[in-house]
């Protein structure tokens, strides 16, 4: 078998590939109350709203919904494991389970991966990895700006914990998504690489960037321009955005890293923005609508959804890509290209 | 690609303890405050990157790196530049690495112990996404010659690219040593140097060069000109040879041509190490001549001299840059009657060699060259000179100069603070615009007929005090109830662009823009009257306001907890050790304190803040941007204060008192006399850390019985026929020159009247004895809050102290103090506040306060709700 990198890398050329939709929207469906969030297993504290831990307590509700992603068109899936570290588990009282939940999330996926694959179009499985609520380059304490909740190695050691699990799993790779924090994913990075070394392996990663505000910046004050300066030195296999605000909006940034980035493409936006109840009430014609800009401008490589979308989207825009040229690679950057807030290039 | 690109990299060398004296003070004292402003100063004067250096013996260099990284981490005008941390000590750069989230540089690695630690250094800033740094510099040591630099970087990279190291992310430091020490081995450091970098880019494609020029110039220090000519000369050379990156003092470094073509010559040929052209050694050459550069005052003295032997136009325009005032009106005689010999008519003086002059000034000042001070001087010249011309203007029934717009400047109803509104005005004014100012209390009726009548094309409105945002709001209702469309200009120490943007904007139609501070004022105006930038202007400000309210209300409210909860998490101090009742309790007044006592107790910083020059006193007289603006202004004032102690401008009045007092709740029950005077206070409500303590100053009062005291302090006393002097004499410069002095002499009065309290009055610090810069670090025991600031942030508490320290309205308040509606007090040169004994007792920002408080607060006020929301408006959630 030649290396998953590679491998994705030729189907790229070819065509765009497909991404999967939310968890959350899919999960919301099946109205589960706090036994069903339990199953058979015991907990101390309430557990209704821990999506993660389904994969231990529901398996076949996650199997379901992936195999849902994977039936409508999705090249690559991703675990159910957005909130699997203990510092997001601690919520629920249940870290001790982090290592558990990611290696039962993998294999579910790995199971319906496989079982969806065919010569002609393979899948793949990624893992999740979240942000967690913990910022690096922040103070949470408006009086003291020099203070952190964390510090870069235990959110190392946190994402190399997760990792380990999805490794063992047998994941294709390491999604870091929803990055709003881009020190954390500069931890992250580091993390799937020393996590990789203990497994002797070298899985590809993807960067996913999301934007917090409407000057296109991260909360730790990136730009998508300034986050791949930052990021790029982990070679990842895609780079991109995901989350933020509906495709319409997002396009300037995908322009942007499209434009500067020597490797893969990646964009998976929300259905919309929330409306006022919170709910995202874009249906997916919509999506596909919007995103066909993306398509016609050549700007993705792999496109999927976030907040909001379910299969029905994903069908749609798989549906959309099919038979569309995929984005080109950008030239590689052989200039210095450091970064502060704002990207700053030295002539050669 | 859309971002910038750069030729030749300036590196700031200002935050590195081994660079910078001043900024290794601020590290080792503690004082991050100030040293995170010495990183925005660099950056401010266009230091591409930041080196930040904690290599010193007493400092924990790891500690100090990751707590001064962080902190600039939260300032994004810092932020957005790349960082580079520089330090010797491996573990310090792993542990800056931890705390930069961009792409930074590590300076520097090197050969030094060997091949495999240099790689596996190399490595690991690799996996932190960094760049490189690499010291020429191997096992046997540090190279000096032109061969070995070569030799140990092409190595380097070598094994650098072989390990998967990208070449662009290499920069080679080739080792900039001292020329010209009179050492014979030290002759061709430069020449070396410049052929090595030329070389070493040959040779290592895709890589850069870089080097700390200060060494270079190591044996003329302490004289600057020639250091400046040295680093200026060898740059010249140095960058077409392949150096794109530098650490250098941009502030210091000479344009080529500028540079005495003598001076450059010799400096030319120690680095080129060759002899001079009438012969000898290059070194003992550029000695020689060396002296004649010592201190710049001598060439300036020259200079002084000659001018006045110019012609007259250009003794004007001179005159005009340099801030002259003493001949400006003979010269300005001159040059009228020069131009009606030859038929021309008195405006044409205005419009030829003074405006030409005042653009010079503008320039200047709007690329950063020239500041605030010397440009107030200018205006004051150029007032003087238009002056003079007016009668013979009207004469000829000529026409007013025509300037590029006309601006209504205000400081709003209930507001008397002017200083800053005034250096606008003035900064204004030497751009071309008219400025209409109509003073300070000015209603908005006012402000509405004087735009009307002038036919304005802006209004500008000043304010100091937080209640001056609610009166600014009230002022663009009524502008846009009036349909006017001319722009709404909004500056003052209180103002912010996100009270701009939330308040202000949302309440009138027409463009409304934050201006932040005297020097953005003139692009601002410029911008508004230009026909082609106005709209794209305008619209952008609307936009990013836009963008304000957008994030604001995506944001939410900030985490606090309820008021129960916050009382129960107060400040639990000791009460075992509050201090003895006051040996003198009750109200003493001071009716003519003497002012040359109040001299020794200035905090000079303030008053260098007041004229926009950042820095603090004494390191601002010192510094390398604004040092010579400073001192000039330092001593403009030492003069003027001579003046009003030996002269007694100013008559110091004060009163403070000691009461009795007890705590009821977030109540200071203040017993006086008969009755109880009922003090409510603010508790802080923002979610702290567990250890830390929602804090209410009345958690330093023991419930069962304590003391208080209050006190009022004025130094304005005096000083309205002195402004009226210089407004007669058109001197803008000394009128605010006065008030920024008084207000220091006020601030000066609060200090030792707070000792003479602690020490005599109250006496419970009888032994205390603290230099001044101790006292300005508040080493001692006892607070001071005031009302309006931070501890105490409503200024309605302003006539509650009144009337415990005697009461009396109107000029018969203590100390001869007035409050205006919005509490603001007259003459401006005025402190009032509390003070609170207890050792424990501690400076802190009440922020922002909850519903249940503010309807709280207002029962225990006894207002109506709406009066207590409109009080504690800047502490609400917006």
């Amino acid at each position: 078998m030649t290396d998953i990198a590679e491998r994705i890398r030729a189907i790229a050329e070819e065509r765009i590939l497909v991404f999967d939709g939310a968890w959350g929207t899919a999960i919301q469906n099946y109205a589960l109350d706090e036994a069903g969030y339990r199953g058979d297993r015991e907990f101390r504290a309430d557990q209704k709203g821990n999506n993660d831990l389904l994969c231990l307590t529901q398996p076949q509700i996650v199997q379901e919904i992936t195999a849902a992603y994977l039936d409508a068109g999705a090249d690559i899936v991703s675990t159910n494991t957005f909130s699997g570290t203990t510092i997001s588990q601690a919520d629920y009282g249940d870290e001790t389970l982090v290592h558990e939940l990611n290696v039962e999330a993998a294999r579910i996926a790995r199971r319906a991966a496989d079982a969806a694959s065919t010569a002609e179009k393979p899948r793949f499985v990624a893992g999740s990895i979240g942000p967690t609520n913990k910022t690096l380059s922040l103070s949470p304490d408006v009086n003291d700006p020099g203070f952190r909740e964390v510090d870069f190695d235990q959110m190392k050691q946190v994402y190399g914990e997760q990792i380990d699990g999805l490794i063992e799993g047998g994941v294709d790779m390491l999604l870091v998504e929803t990055i709003f924090d881009t020190l954390n994913a500069k931890a992250a990075i580091m993390a799937a690489h020393e996590s990789g070394d203990r497994h002797g392996k070298t899985l590809p990663l993807i960067l996913s960037m999301t934007i917090t505000d409407m000057s296109g910046r991260n909360l730790s004050g990136h730009t998508i321009e300034s986050f791949w300066a930052a990021v790029r030195h982990s070679a990842p296999l895609a780079v991109g955005l995901n989350c933020s605000f509906g495709a319409n909006k997002l396009r300037p940034h995908m322009q942007a890293i499209s434009e500067i980035a020597d490797t893969l493409v990646i964009g998976y936006p929300n259905a919309g923005l929330p409306n006022d109840l919170g709910e995202y009430d874009e249906d997916a014609a919509h999506t596909r609508d919007k995103v066909s800009q993306w398509i016609d401008m050549g700007l993705v490589n792999i496109v999927g959804g976030c907040c909001g979308t379910t299969p029905e989207h994903i069908r749609a825009i798989a549906e959309l890509v099919e038979g569309k040229p995929p984005r080109k690679i950008a030239g590689p950057i052989t200039q210095t290209f450091l970064t502060g807030l704002e990207p700053m290039t030295l002539a050669a | 690609m859309t971002d910038k690109s750069a030729i030749f990299v300036n590196i700031g060398e200002r935050t590195n303890v081994t660079g910078s004296a001043r900024f290794k003070k601020l590290i080792l004292n503690d004082d991050y405050e100030a040293a995170v402003e010495v990183a925005r100063q660099q950056v401010e004067n266009g230091a591409q990157i930041i080196d930040i250096n904690m290599d010193e013996g007493l400092l924990d260099a790891e500690k100090a790196m990751t707590t001064f990284l962080k902190l600039i981490a939260a300032e994004p005008d810092i932020a957005r530049v790349p960082f580079m941390i520089d330090s010797s000590k491996w573990s310090v750069i792993e542990a800056g690495l931890k705390c930069v989230s961009g792409k930074p540089i590590v300076n520097s690695i090197s050969m030094k112990e060997g091949e495999e630690e240099f790689l596996a250094h190399a490595a690991k800033c690799r996996a932190y996404g960094a760049a490189i740094v690499v010291m020429a510099f191997d096992e046997t040591g540090q190279a000096d010659t032109r061969e070995r630099k070569v030799e140990i970087c092409e190595r380097a990279y070598k094994l650098l690219v072989a390990n998967g190291f990208p070449p662009e992310d290499i920069i080679f430091d080739p080792n900039v040593f001292a020329i010209a020490t009179g050492i014979d081995e030290h002759r061709r450091y430069a020449i070396d140097f410049i052929e090595a970098a030329r070389e070493i880019r040959e040779r290592c494609p895709g890589v850069h060069i870089s080097g700390g020029l200060s060494n270079l110039s190591f044996s003329f220090r302490g004289n600057e000109p020639v250091r400046r000519a040295m680093h200026s000369v060898f740059l010249y050379h140095a960058i077409p040879a392949g150096m794109d990156m530098g650490i250098v003092n941009a502030g210091q470094l000479d344009v080529y041509d500028a540079i005495d073509p003598e001076l450059r010559e010799a400096c030319e040929d120690v680095i080129f190490d060759r002899a001079p052209e009438a012969g000898g050694d290059p070194t003992e050459n550029l000695i020689a001549l060396a002296e004649k550069y010592r201190g710049t005052d001598k060439k300036a003295e020259k200079e002084a001299e000659e001018w006045r032997s110019w012609e007259v136009v250009k003794r004007l325009e001179y005159a005009l840059v340099k801030g002259i005032d003493a001949n400006v009106v003979d010269d300005t005689e001159e040059a009228r009657q020069e131009i009606f010999a030859r038929g021309g008519k008195p405006i044409e003086v205005i419009e030829g060699p003074l405006m030409d002059g005042m653009n010079v000034v503008g320039d200047l000042f709007g690329s950063g060259k020239m500041f605030l001070p010397q440009v107030v001087k200018s205006a004051r010249v150029m007032k003087k000179a238009v002056a003079h011309l007016l009668p013979f203007i009207e004469e000829e029934k000529d026409e007013k100069a025509k300037g590029k717009g006309t601006i209504i400047m205000a400081t709003v109803k209930g507001d008397v603070h002017d200083i800053g509104k005034n250096i606008v005005g003035v900064v204004l004014q030497c751009n071309g615009f008219e400025v209409i100012d109509l003073g300070v209390m000015v209603p908005w009726s006012d402000i509405l007929t004087a735009a009307d009548e002038n036919d304005a094309d802006m209004i500008g409105l000043s304010g100091l005090i937080t209640p001056s945002l609610d009166e600014m709001v009230t002022v663009a209702e009524e502008m846009d109830r009036a349909e006017l469309e001319i722009p709404l200009l909004i500056g003052g120490a209180t103002t912010s662009k996100v009270h701009t943007a939330l308040r202000i904007e949302p309440a009138y139609a027409g463009p409304t823009i934050h201006v932040l501070d005297a020097s953005r004022a003139v692009g601002v105006a410029s911008t508004l009257v230009s026909q082609t930038q106005r709209d794209p202007f305008v619209e952008k400000a609307a936009n990013e306001y836009d963008e304000i309210r957008t994030s604001r209300k995506g944001r939410g409210a900030s985490k606090l907890v309820s008021l129960g909860e916050a009382r129960a998490n107060g400040f639990a101090a000791d009460m075992a050790l509050k201090p003895p009742a006051p040996a003198r309790p009750g109200l003493h007044v001071f009716d003519d304190w003497p002012l040359d006592n109040l001299r020794n107790y200035i905090d000079w910083t303030p008053f260098f803040r007041a004229w926009e020059l950042a820095g603090n006193y004494p390191a601002i007289l010192d510094d390398e941007i604004v040092g010579e603006s400073a001192r000039d202004l330092f001593a403009d004032g030492q003069a003027m204060l001579d003046r009003i102690v030996a002269e007694g401008w100013l008559k110091p009045r004060a009163v403070a008192g000691l009461w009795e007092c007890r705590r009821e709740g977030d109540d200071i029950v203040v017993m006086d006399g008969g009755g109880d005077h009922r003090l409510p206070m603010l508790r802080q409500q923002v979610s702290k850390r567990s250890g830390r303590a929602n804090m209410c100053l009345a958690d330093f009062i023991d419930p069962a019985g304590d003391w208080i005291g209050g006190f009022a302090v004025c130094t304005g006393h005096g000083i309205e026929e002195h402004l009226a002097r210089f407004k007669a004499d058109t001197d803008d410069y000394s009128d605010i020159l006065l008030k920024a002095l008084a207000d220091r002499l006020a601030e000066a009065f609060a200090e030792r009247m707070h000792e003479h309290v602690r020490k005599e009055l109250w006496g419970y610090a009888g032994d205390e004895n603290f230099p001044n810069e101790q006292l300005i670090r508040e080493k001692y025991t006892g607070i001071r809050p005031a009302p309006g600031y931070p501890a105490c942030p409503d200024h309605s508490l302003k006539p509650l102290l009144f009337e415990l320290l005697g009461g009396g309205s109107g000029h018969n308040g203590p100390a001869g103090i007035e409050l205006t509606e919005s509490f603001a007090m007259f003459p401006t040169a005025a402190v009032s506040g509390f003070y609170f004994g207890h050792p424990q007792s501690q400076y802190f920002g009440v922020a922002k306060v909850g519903q249940d408080q503010l309807e709280e607060y207002a029962e225990r006020r006894t207002v109506e709700l709406d009066i207590a929301k409109r009080w504690l408006r800047p502490n609400l959630e917006s």
